[in-house]
């Protein structure tokens, strides 16, 4: 603890120096100074905008923000368009072909570091909290099923931990086959999700090495990249045993009886982060009111998802199933998006976080949570060397502009569109975080301290070869 | 005749060309160019034509209820994870479905635009900016179809007047033709799908206008287009001009025409039918291979429509996409009878 207290000590130090940083707006030190909204003042420069989505539930801000008339009371005229899947969809922004998107928040981080597609992107705003799950296939179920924890009501005891697969992968590998999962992406929320709950569970996700994006050296689950909406069709076809997706992809499982959710991302982490709004970060500099314009009609969107417990989630639900958005039926989607969450079939629990849109300053962009990605990234291999501390806060306030999402939010808290409660004070850094399914913590000021206290993951100066670690 | 362009004309017997047939194996209305002159029909009301024309169509009418009937027997029998296998009804059903989406749509845009006019108006009259916004709504089916035809027309376009005057090239000179035969060979071949990487990166390169007048993604699956349906129309023409009778040639000689009106007077109208056909097999091949370009590149239009309908995974999905192969299948047919018609007229009264 006292090198890291030296290590804080070094970075105030260090604050005049990082406010060079090249954030563009005001970038505070981590010595607790409060992030400044960024000023903004002028017309809006271009009120037609084309932003990409995936169909999945968490697209719900900019679909609400469209069809419940945000976009236009802020003087922006939106198209929104499905994209294939989520290399499309970055290529899509990188390219200017969309002025932005609804994206993973490694998206951003991962081509702002140059890992995949080297592109300078920011995320001034996150979209939501948890709403993913993952779901095994019936095989794998009735394998793990019969060996559950049970409640008493004969159900089994939540989270279910991953441990119980290690049966199902030996046996998989007494026959000579391996174990496979799908994600949607490297660099996607879900991977690192998947990784998470697989290596508390004890089981090996497998590593990546520089310039492979497989990630599978000595994986004893390995991990392959499939879009979310074929998700269910690759794990009927066998290609997958499972997977991890957002909604409505999961309860699809359930309503199409091909496989069971075991575990919803609020029980492998708390309140976790999830998808962001991505824009060129030459898009912000260039229509900064275009930019405030669009962020203040989501946080409205965002507002409205989450208002008195919950009770647009209908019409919200409604909206989505169009065959424009998510399209999938409205049972389907409803089965998430209103405070509950069906595992086996006939087992449906209470799940009112499922998926969080503005309380918990949900659209708040913490540097820490951008952090926690970076260190997961750094975890499997995707971050070839080991970095400083100052490296992730660096690259963290280099993509994360919460001085962007507090223009927009302190406005709307004086026109009283937002109460002013809902934006937080703060450095950007959450306090030290709990609710990890392997009861770790999460400090987002000591990301390499943090890396050390897995037992599963790369150590400092731990690189990897296709031969495996060393 | 060295070349393999041209000696393909000898191991053919018809003057079709060496291209592939659209796969659709069932057209056997592919007319052999030679002496084909459909002589003009009039149509005076005789009772005896009529019975005629009853009775020929009544093997394909009884061929299409026959296959509704099956589907409508099967289809149900056939259980996917999005429910079973819509039968002809639902499929109708749906087809219907998205014309009221569409008619809705066009209400939308109306509303939206006569509710833009009134807030400019007052606007004008208060002296603040007036907005000219877009409707931005989503693409309806309707829309789709006119935005795939749109790059079907342009790939077309841009494909045949590159292919035509690099086929009589290659017919007139067995030099240039072997130069570029291997190529082509070689190119022929190629999916659009493998083009679609390359075209895009390209395209994304060169058309750096953040703004530009044409979509990016419009201009990309034209070009593919373009690639995968240039070939026909280039062998086609080159075994046009190259096919030439040598008398004409002759009489071309001692009439000392000069190059050009070499060209025009003797090569062009004798190679006209074949240019014909191979655009005909053209168009049939970029009309397929736009819907896979579509889908895979998501740019705008039918392909696109049908990807989004199964990544939907609603219980109508299956149903809306089954109708849109219905209307793909449609338009090639309807494209390749224009074609057809323009081909005869080109090769009306002549004998080559």
């Amino acid at each position: 603890m006292k090198s890291n207290r030296r290590n804080f000590l070094l970075m105030a130090v260090c604050a005049v120096s990082l406010s060079a940083c090249g954030s563009g707006g005001d970038s505070s030190s981590n010595s607790g100074e409060t992030v400044k909204p960024a000023t903004v003042d002028g017309a809006i420069e271009k009120p037609s905008l084309k932003l990409g989505f995936i169909k999945l539930t968490d697209m719900a801000p900019l679909a609400i923000a469209k069809e419940k008339g945000f976009f236009a009371e802020e003087g922006l005229n939106v198209t929104l368009e499905p994209q294939a899947n989520w290399k499309v969809l970055l290529d899509g922004v990188i390219g200017g072909q969309l002025d932005g998107a609804h994206m993973l928040a490694g998206q951003p981080l991962a081509a702002t570091i140059g890992y995949g597609t080297k592109a300078d992107l920011i995320a001034p705003l996150s979209l939501d909290l948890n709403g993913n799950a993952i779901t095994l296939s019936n095989k794998v179920w009735a394998q793990i099923e019969p060996g559950l924890k049970k409640n008493a009501d004969g159900k089994p005891q939540h989270p279910i931990s991953a441990s119980v697969l290690k049966p199902v992968i030996a046996g998989y590998k007494a026959q000579g086959k391996q174990f496979k999962m799908g994600m949607v992406f490297p660099v996607s929320t879900h991977n690192y999700e998947l990784r998470y709950w697989l290596a508390a569970g004890g089981v090996e996700p497998g590593y990546y090495t520089p310039g492979d994006v497989a990630g599978t050296v000595g994986a004893e689950a390995a991990l392959s990249v499939t879009p979310p909406p074929q998700m269910p069709a690759t794990m009927e076809a066998g290609t997958i045993d499972g997977y991890c997706v957002g909604e409505p992809w999961n309860q699809a499982a359930v309503q199409k009886k091909i496989g069971v959710p075991v575990i919803t991302d609020d029980e492998i982490w708390k309140k976790n982060p999830e998808k962001v709004l991505g824009l060129r970060k030459d898009f912000a500099e260039k229509y900064p009111a275009t930019t405030a314009a669009m962020l203040r009609a989501i946080i409205k969107a965002q507002q409205w998802l989450d208002i008195d417990g919950g009770k647009n989630r209908a019409e919200a639900v409604k909206i989505l199933a169009r065959s424009n958005y998510v399209g999938a039926d409205e049972a389907v989607i409803g089965a998430s998006m209103t405070g509950q969450f069906t595992f086996e079939s006939g087992d449906t629990r209470a799940a009112p976080d499922f998926n969080i849109f503005f309380n918990d300053y949900a659209g708040y962009p913490f540097y820490s949570d951008a952090i926690w990605y970076l260190t997961q990234m750094r975890r499997w291999g995707q971050i070839a060397e080991d970095q400083t501390d100052q490296w992730y806060f660096d690259t963290a306030k280099a993509v994360y502009r919460p001085d962007l999402y507090l223009a927009a939010a302190k406005k709307l808290a004086d026109g009283g569109a937002i109460p002013a409660d809902s934006i937080p004070e703060t450095d950007g850094f959450k306090s030290e975080q709990s609710g990890f399914i392997d009861g770790l913590t999460y400090d987002g000021k000591t990301p390499n301290a943090y890396l050390a206290k897995f037992p599963i993951g790369l150590k400092k100066g731990q690189r990897v070869t296709a031969s495996g670690v060393n | 005749m060295a070349t393999v362009i041209v000696d393909k004309i000898h191991s053919q017997s018809g003057s079709e060309s060496t291209a592939e047939k659209p796969g659709d194996g069932a057209d056997l209305s592919v007319k052999p160019v030679k002496a084909n002159p459909l002589t003009a029909k009039s149509w005076p009301i005789d009772p005896k034509k009529i019975a005629n024309w009853l009775k020929s169509l009544a093997a394909p009418i009884i061929g299409i209820l026959a296959f509704l009937a099956l589907w409508a027997v099967l289809a149900p029998q056939v259980d996917t994870s999005l429910g079973s296998l819509p039968g002809p009804v639902e499929v109708s059903a749906q087809g219907l479905a998205l014309f009221d989406e569409w008619s809705a749509a066009q209400d939308r845009e109306a509303e939206f635009y006569a509710a833009q006019d009134a807030s400019n108006a007052a606007a004008a009259a208060n002296g603040e900016a007036t907005r000219d916004f877009q409707y931005s709504g989503p693409p309806t089916f309707l829309d789709q179809i006119w935005t795939s035809l749109a790059t079907v027309a342009l790939g077309f376009f841009l494909a045949t007047i590159i292919a035509v005057p690099l086929g009589l090239i290659c017919g007139l000179s067995k030099t240039f033709n072997a130069a570029i035969n291997p190529i082509v060979q070689i190119m022929k071949p190629v999916s659009p799908l493998a083009w679609l990487p390359i075209v895009t990166m390209v395209i994304s390169a060169t058309m750096t206008d953040p703004d530009p007048s044409l979509p990016k993604s419009f201009v990309i699956s034209a070009i593919v287009v373009m690639l995968c349906s240039l070939w026909s129309t280039l062998i086609n023409t080159a075994i046009g001009a190259a096919s030439i009778d040598k008398d004409l040639l002759n009489v071309g000689k001692v009439l000392r025409l000069g190059w050009f009106a070499k060209l025009t007077r003797l090569v062009l109208p004798s190679a006209l039918p074949y240019i014909f056909t191979g655009m005909r097999l053209s168009l049939g091949v970029g009309w397929m291979v736009l819907i896979a370009a579509e889908m895979l590149a998501q740019n705008p239009g039918l392909g696109k429509f049908v990807w989004d309908e199964f990544q939907n995974g609603s219980s109508q999905s299956l149903a809306r996409i089954m109708f849109a192969v219905i209307v793909i299948g449609l338009i090639g047919f309807l494209l390749d009878r224009i074609m057809m018609l323009l081909q005869n007229f080109a090769s009306r009264n002549r004998t080559v």
